[in-house]
């Protein structure tokens, strides 16, 4: 009974069609988390008594850093089952979380760099988190641009699965050690981007915001997982009925 | 291993017993006479394995030329500079770990022998590291020398390169594999290798640092050690799996 | 005869999108040679690699003496020898020492096994000179000495004459006959037919471009 269920998730067709029916489910309640977040954290919170209104932009910085490592790990376990099972579509998911996550990586490093410029007086410091993310930014681009050197999409997907697990392996190595290297340097604590302690009114935007996120990455990544799938299929006698029904 | 009383008995002489169960030769000893082979070949080839420490020359001569020529301002960057001119080189000397193997059918023949893929490369890796990885931590203290570095620092600087380069031919071995079949896939080894080189250069870095500032630099060189024991027990599996997969 | 056979059942391999092996079906016993021909770009060599493990076909299965090659790839590999297209030979080595550590890898090596195989293949004159300096008839034949020392039953030749003269190629004919005497079985991809007699446990499968 499981098999069946497993296996029909492995289909292709199938997987579209799930794809599409579920993506209103995770985008509507995506867009009124953000929405609610946004208003919480930006209009209603109070400023904060040291950061004043600039904390602020940690509504959308947090969230996009959390979300640029799950998405990571997400791509490595979806590369990882692909691989041992050699399930086509976990391929495809591997392969639409990529962009997805390099953008969030992106949108993090934007954003922590705009609410560090005031308190630094630069656009950059080497700050132990924004120093992880970008080099976070880096395995991604390896990974895409691992992806793109190979015509076969079979060899493309079975390689950048390796390189997944092994990046994901090496994320908390990498992150421990520019902790180590950031904190031998004892940088004046103004120079790191710390958040404010947090009252509920503050965390409750923030929970929603990464609620929010999550979801939202969800759908998008549905989206692009049904174009990945079709590509994928293009030669499939499927594909016609699925697109002129 | 399987049942073997399904086999014509009247051909076990003529076939090897190695067959079954009982290898004519063991993991170890396969493994040992691969990494006889590569040295044999790197020294039939010896001009080859100049070149990554004369680059290694040249990035570091870059420095007080694009920087200044005072040793006062050049020590507090020596172990930086040292350290990502090692990170390079050992870059540029991946070319020798697969590539000449992969392309003659070698690499092939090393799938197919029934011993363990995992050993045999990490046999090649472990000759790597002789051939490129002993050559520079021996060139780095000059390269030191030539920063300002004290010449008390010089066992320090040679321990934490050896250490660290065993860390760094082992990533990069999962690199070289990953990207046997592209061409001209160098900028690409860079990118999927560099920012897993990072804890390397962090702690190799930093125990140059302490060396040539006279202090303990124990507790680096430990990290470093962990790293290249982490990698000796992930990386030639890793490197194992993306080899099979580009040979398919 | 002996219980060595290799099986393909209803092998099916995809190349993107191209279907190269459609549902391809075949038996080999031991004392038998399959020849597999067809033009370029039919099949015949990732049949080949599907048939030692290097391929995985998407659908069907290859077992070896009843069992699937996939349950211990290790020892099936221990099994067989394969010879592509280029012969594995490192050119700054000499054909003596290529097949020391080739050989060596996979059983022990007795020096006057190795002396009686590059015999066999007439390469007692350039055995131990360069590969690079050797011609490439003369690194087929030094390949040759190295299959015949493997001591498998399973041999797996991808155009196993290509760069031979005629009398190259009856040696050829003649170490696959011996083999196959002994109870040994042969896939050959091949664009002639081998220079052996008919009867002498030869079978053909002719593949075909998609």
């Amino acid at each position: 009974m499981a098999w069946t269920w497993f296996h029909r998730l492995a289909s292709p067709p199938h997987i579209y069609r799930i794809a599409g029916r579920l993506t209103p489910w995770l985008g509507w309640p995506a867009a009124v988390l953000i929405g609610g977040g946004l208003i919480g954290g930006l209009v209603l919170a109070p400023p904060d008594y040291q950061q004043g209104d600039g904390f602020r932009i940690i509504y959308v910085h947090a969230p996009s850093a959390w979300m640029s490592l799950m998405v990571y790990t997400t791509m490595a376990v979806a590369a990882a089952i692909g691989l041992i099972w050699r399930m086509k579509v976990a391929h495809a998911v591997a392969a639409s979380c990529a962009p997805i996550g390099a953008s969030f990586t992106f949108a993090a490093l934007v954003t922590g760099s705009l609410w560090g410029a005031p308190m630094w007086g630069t656009y950059w410091q080497w700050d132990p988190r924004l120093t992880s993310e970008l080099i976070l930014l880096f395995l991604y681009l390896g990974y895409m641009g691992l992806r793109s050197a190979f015509d076969d999409v079979q060899r493309a997907d079975r390689v950048s699965a390796v390189l997944a697990v092994v990046g994901v392996v090496n994320v908390p190595i990498i992150h421990y050690s520019v902790v180590w290297w950031n904190s031998l340097h004892q940088a004046p604590s103004v120079m790191r981007l710390g958040a404010p302690t947090m009252p509920p009114s503050m965390l409750v935007p923030l929970l929603m915001m990464l609620l929010g996120f999550t979801l939202f990455f969800g759908a998008l990544l549905l989206v692009r997982l049904r174009g990945e799938v079709l590509s994928r299929e293009r030669s499939a006698s499927w594909i016609r009925e699925a697109l002129h029904p | 291993m399987r049942d073997s009383g399904t086999m014509g008995t009247a051909l076990r002489p003529a076939f090897a017993a190695g067959g079954m169960g009982g290898s004519a030769v063991p993991a170890l000893a396969a493994a040992r006479l691969v990494l006889a082979r590569d040295l044999k070949l790197a020294f039939r080839k010896r001009s080859q394995l100049v070149q990554p420490l004369a680059f290694f020359a040249i990035v570091t001569t870059l420095f007080p030329l694009g920087v200044s020529p005072e040793l006062p301002v050049l020590r507090p960057m020596a172990a930086g500079v040292v350290w990502a001119a090692a990170l390079l080189s050992s870059l540029l000397a991946l070319e020798l770990l697969f590539r000449d193997d992969a392309q003659d059918g070698t690499l092939e023949q090393y799938a197919l022998s029934g011993r363990s893929l995992t050993w045999l490369l990490a046999a090649k890796t472990a000759a790597h590291w002789l051939l490129t990885g002993v050559p520079l931590a021996l060139m780095a203290p000059l390269a030191g020398l030539a920063l300002g570095a004290p010449g008390a620092a010089v066992p320090g600087i040679v321990a934490s390169v050896a250490v660290g380069t065993v860390a760094l031919s082992l990533i990069g071995s999962i690199g070289a594999a990953l990207t046997l079949g592209i061409r001209r896939s160098g900028a690409l080894l860079s990118l999927l290798t560099l920012p897993l080189d990072i804890p390397v250069l962090i702690f190799g870095a930093r125990a140059t640092e302490l060396a040539i500032g006279g202090q303990a630099y124990g507790v680096p060189v430990q990290l470093l050690a962990a790293l290249a024991v982490l990698g000796l027990t992930l990386a030639p599996l890793a490197a194992a799996a993306a080899v099979r997969i580009n040979l398919e | 005869m002996s219980d060595f056979c290799l099986e393909g059942e209803n092998v099916h391999l995809w190349r993107g999108d191209h279907h190269v092996l459609r549902g391809v079906r075949f038996q080999v016993r031991g004392g038998e040679c399959l020849q597999l021909t067809g033009a370029n770009g039919a099949g015949k060599t990732t049949l080949l690699r599907t048939a030692c493990g290097l391929a995985y076909p998407e659908g069907g299965e290859i077992t070896w003496c009843g069992e699937s090659i996939r349950k211990d790839m290790q020892a099936f590999h221990a099994q067989l020898a394969y010879l592509g297209h280029e012969p594995p030979l490192k050119a700054e080595l000499s054909a003596r020492e290529n097949l020391e550590y080739w050989v060596g890898v996979r059983r022990l090596l007795a020096d006057e096994e190795l002396e009686h195989a590059l015999q066999r293949v007439g390469a007692q004159q350039w055995a131990d000179r360069p590969v690079r300096t050797l011609s490439a008839g003369q690194k087929r034949r030094a390949a040759l000495a190295g299959l015949t020392l493997m001591r498998v039953p399973l041999w797996l030749l991808d155009e196993p004459t290509t760069n031979l003269d005629a009398e190259g190629q009856r040696l050829v004919g003649a170490l696959i006959a011996e083999h196959l005497q002994a109870g040994g079985l042969a896939l050959a991809a091949v664009h002639h037919e081998l220079a052996m007699t008919a009867g002498q446990g030869l079978q053909r499968l002719e593949l075909t471009v998609a």
